[in-house]
């Protein structure tokens, strides 16, 4: 036999896809480890029910994962169409199709035993979404997955993800010894034996993919020096927050963003800190304020929910500047909306959500890289501003998976004992220097420093005070700080040329699709280009000086807006998307926007259609 | 040769005795007659009589009249929102045990609106002294029903009248797991009130003090005219609040034993009369922050480095 014929690829689209429990998640994650530790670009991201039972064999009881992974690295999003599904049943891969998330031209590979199976409607939904897929064009290898997992074990459902494992690195060209190893590491808790049946299906997997796989796919990676590291954006929260020196995390549980308290809890207190989840949601950031207040700078990690409740506790971060780290991991909404899936919907009521002008700083991280970053900056910006900062991330880096670049841990900062020392005589609890209105806070167990804070206005004496002059004195001050760190941040980078017909804007996740778009569309001649902005509060500077360069400025973002020919909808009733609104109101330009709330991550070929769109308008009509 | 006297003038300085002017700060500004005045002065007496530094006291409160009580004492203070005074005091105690931590809360404050945190605070059982100064109204905000104004009784929110029974405070705190003390006390009842306050002051977890006090303004008629006619028992027992003999005017006493959780369930269900005094005590249960501060490790920064670095580790490949 003369086994598979090699074709190399620079990148593929695999999605893994079985009933909720069915272990596809498990299979994902080792299978994306096997291509990490083969020095692959990567990216996850998981596909979720958002129950924990739901019916099985229905498109809504699908979980598993999508990898995309590719000879450099990093890779920077999700990518488009999948070019291979492994589906554990027809209506989990059903499902990908009705996500308009499969390729035409994929290879399916998917469990046979439901042809023959005893449940007559199995059979027949079973041969109606094969004969579906196969008319798009698919190629579809029935696997006996069931049938050859039995072989090995009792239980089926104990071992179809590692023969589907094994299978897939087959079709992949992996080494099967990095399998082995990956497994034990996935199942280093279970017993000897588990690990043994795991990996002897899994072989048997991979052998059944040599003897019966028409063609293999080889993604080879690019040899690179940097030593790399596998997470989600959660993980590398959670480590960026021990790295940033915090020692209280306060937090109530809410989907996507409780994953990062689960790795806090586990190793915080080895790091002399420790998760405490409180009563609710007002009690998790109240909690947190306090230690803040009492010198101990601390985090609170919520999503959309979350931070609607956590407001009125804002603003008394803000009015008594006592310094604080909210993470917001965006969902879907409004309202319960979608919890598992990504949207950045939480932009404005992040910005203005507070009652009372509340000035807070917002920065968004745009990679997994990025969250382990940047609760250094925010906790340094909160410290040394005595403000409020909001971190953004979202539903698609909290869950997905990134390789990077190893952190240089020797470059961590030494956590700073209190300093309690006496406050010098004369000194005043706001002490606003009047151009920044920065002013240095007392610590209880400062001797000197006594004295109230409060959620009244109040002046530099701290005083509660209810006059126009020093209420108005005291806004001043609080918003002044803001324009201070301004004065500090830079122009964002362009992502291609400085001038041209189109500039696409975002923020936070959607950096790496549109910027592949970008990319994309200037290799075919247009000109386009792209900027992201970290800093949402205060915005950096330059920003209508770059956009005045170029004949179109577009938001694209995971929002919601009206379309142009929507019903009822015309200039002055069409709502944009949030992103769009805030520059809108801070250039004076007329940006247009591109954002529509899929529940998943932006793909490159949607930006580019858009992009293709617009560039193509002629003439462009604009009064930028 | 100094005299016994300066001697001992001398050694109570050097040792850095302080007056009950250190704990003042600026003169209330309650209406006349208010009973927050009398907790004011009692909080002041107690932190005298233990010589604490006010540098290492933080009061924090919620919103309402009696919350306004940080600005009147010059220790560290934290004048929140409506409610939330118990949150913000865990913080302060999971960042700094070292800190003595002072809660005065309303009846709407503590067992309205901040009704969740009231609870889950009770459980937690941080070392914190919290007191509610219940008036039976809202008076803040001029006379609106309580959680515990009488049933029947006309406010501006209820102007035929309340429709329920009130809320027995006691008896939720009481029957609330974890809970460590537990007394009632009033603010016509000045030595009982700073007897009151002194015993909670000692308790290492959560004392909580419900203290009746009539508001002069929105409801003067509450707890029979200010407790001129207000029956109460005086629970007795020679390590709880003493009984006075003066005391024995306002309402009979009866011996209790505060450390058995079942006599207190059955005097905190008594509302008519009230039970005044020690009505629940735990010396033994462990503080929130103990629990976890003792889980936790302090390494230093080489260490610190090392463990991040293998917690690194796991993700590497």
């Amino acid at each position: 036999m003369s086994g598979p014929r090699l074709v190399r690829l620079p990148e593929s689209i695999v999605e893994i896809v079985s009933d909720a429990g069915e272990g596809a998640q498990k299979a994902a994650v080792s299978f994306a480890q096997v291509c990490a530790k083969a020095g692959n670009g990567l990216w996850t991201v998981e596909i979720i029910p958002s129950e924990i039972q739901p019916p099985p064999h229905t498109t809504g009881s699908a979980s598993g994962n999508r990898i995309r992974l590719a000879e450099q690295s990093p890779v920077t999003n999700v990518g488009n169409l999948a070019n291979v599904v492994f589906a554990f049943n027809e209506m989990a891969l059903l499902s990908r199709y009705e996500a308009k998330s499969v390729a035409d031209d994929a290879l399916i590979l998917i469990d046979n035993q439901w042809a023959t199976h005893a449940i007559e409607s199995y059979q027949q939904s079973y041969r109606e979404v094969l004969a579906m897929a196969r008319e798009k064009g698919a190629t579809i290898l029935e696997v006996p997955l069931e049938e050859e997992t039995l072989k090995h074990v009792d239980n089926p459902q104990h071992g179809k993800n590692m023969f589907a494992v094994g299978l897939l690195c087959a079709l992949f060209n992996k080494d099967l010894e990095i399998l082995k190893e990956v497994i034990q590491g996935v199942f280093k808790k279970k017993t000897r034996e588990v690990i043994d049946t795991a990996i002897r299906v899994a072989i048997a997997g991979y052998q059944y993919g040599l003897a019966n796989l028409e063609s293999q796919f080889d993604v080879p990676a690019l040899p690179t020096d940097d030593e790399k590291v596998a997470m989600n954006g959660n993980t590398a929260l959670a480590l960026g927050a021990i790295a940033a020196g915090f020692d209280l995390c306060s937090m109530y549980p809410i989907t996507p963003a409780t994953s990062a308290s689960h790795v806090l809890s586990e190793i915080f207190e080895d790091f002399g800190g420790f998760v405490h989840q409180a009563e609710d949601e007002i009690a998790a950031i109240g909690v947190a304020l306090g230690a803040s207040y009492a010198g101990k700078t601390a985090l609170t990690i919520t999503s959309g929910p979350g931070m609607a409740l956590k407001t009125e506790f804002q603003g008394l971060a803000v009015m008594t500047e006592t310094p604080l780290v909210i993470v917001d991991v965006q969902r879907g909404g409004p309202s319960t909306g979608l919890p598992t899936k990504i949207e950045q919907g939480d932009l404005l009521h992040c910005l203005y959500g507070t009652p009372g002008d509340a000035p807070k700083v917002v920065l968004a991280a745009s990679t997994i890289e990025e969250c382990y970053y940047i609760l250094s900056t925010a906790k340094k910006i909160a410290e040394e501003f005595r403000m409020l900062v909001i971190v953004l991330s979202d539903a698609n880096l909290a869950t997905g998976q990134q390789l990077f670049t190893r952190p240089d841990i020797s470059r961590t900062s030494r956590r700073a004992p209190l300093d309690l020392s006496p406050v010098p005589e004369g000194s005043l609890p706001y002490d606003w220097d009047p151009v920044t209105g920065l002013s240095q806070r007392f610590i209880p167990g400062q001797p000197g420093g006594m004295g109230v804070i409060t959620s009244l206005n109040h002046d530099r004496n701290g005083k509660a005070c209810y006059d126009s002059e020093r209420n108005q004195r005291g806004h001043q001050m609080r918003s002044r700080k803001l324009a201070a760190l301004q004065k500090s941040l830079h122009p964002p980078e362009i992502n291609g040329d400085a001038e041209g017909e189109l500039l696409l804007v975002g923020w936070g996740s959607t950096k790496g699709a549109i910027e592949e778009a970008v990319e994309q569309a200037r290799s075919n001649g247009l000109s386009v280009s792209s900027v992201n902005i970290q800093f949402l509060s205060p915005l950096p500077p330059g920003l209508k000086k770059i956009f005045s360069r170029f004949k179109k400025v577009m938001t694209v973002e995971l929002n919601y807006s009206d379309d142009w020919d929507d019903p009822l909808i015309n200039q002055e009733n069409r709502r944009y998307g949030q992103l769009a609104w805030l520059l809108r109101a801070n250039t004076l330009l007329d940006i247009d926007c591109y954002a529509k709330v899929p529940g998943r991550p932006l793909m490159p070929i949607e930006i580019l259609e858009e992009i293709q769109k617009q560039v193509r308008q002629e003439p462009v009509t604009s009064n930028l | 040769m100094p005299s016994i006297l300066e001697e001992c003038i001398g050694e109570s300085c050097a040792v850095g005795a302080h007056s009950i002017e250190d704990y003042q700060s600026e003169m209330p500004r309650w209406c006349k007659g208010c009973g927050d005045h009398g907790v004011l002065a009692g909080l002041q007496r107690v932190m005298r009589k233990n010589n604490v530094d006010p540098e290492n006291v933080v009061a924090v409160s919620g919103i309402g009249c009696s919350s306004r009580l940080p600005h009147y004492l010059r220790t560290y203070g934290f004048h929140g929102i409506h409610g939330r005074a118990l949150p913000i005091s865990t913080g302060v105690r999971l960042a700094r045990p070292d800190m003595k931590v002072i809660v005065t809360m309303g009846d709407g404050d503590c067992f309205s609106i901040g009704g969740n945190h009231w609870l889950h605070a009770i459980r937690y059982n941080i070392d914190a002294v919290v007191l509610v100064l219940d008036n039976e109204v809202y008076a803040l905000t001029k006379m609106q029903v309580s959680p515990t104004t009488p049933e029947g009784w006309k406010t501006n929110t209820t102007p035929r009248g309340t429709y329920l029974q009130p809320m027995n405070p006691i008896g939720v705190v009481v029957g609330m797991t974890n809970v460590s003390f537990v007394a009632q006390t009033a603010t016509w009842l000045p030595a009982h009130l700073d007897e009151t306050i002194e015993k909670a002051w000692d308790h290492k977890g959560l004392s909580f003090v419900r203290i009746l006090q009539r508001c002069p303004v929105f409801m003067p008629q509450a707890f029979g005219e200010g407790g001129l006619n207000f029956p109460v028992t005086f629970l007795e027992n020679e390590n709880g609040i003493p009984v006075h003999p003066g005391l024995l005017k306002r309402g009979p006493a009866k011996p209790h034993n505060h450390l058995d959780i079942n006599e207190a369930l059955q005097v905190a269900a008594s509302v008519d009369p009230a039970p005044m005094g020690l009505i629940y005590h735990n010396p033994e249960l462990p503080t929130y922050e103990e629990t976890r501060f003792g889980r936790r490790k302090r390494p230093d920064h080489d260490t610190f480095l090392k463990r991040l670095n293998s917690t690194m580790d796991r993700y590497a490949v």
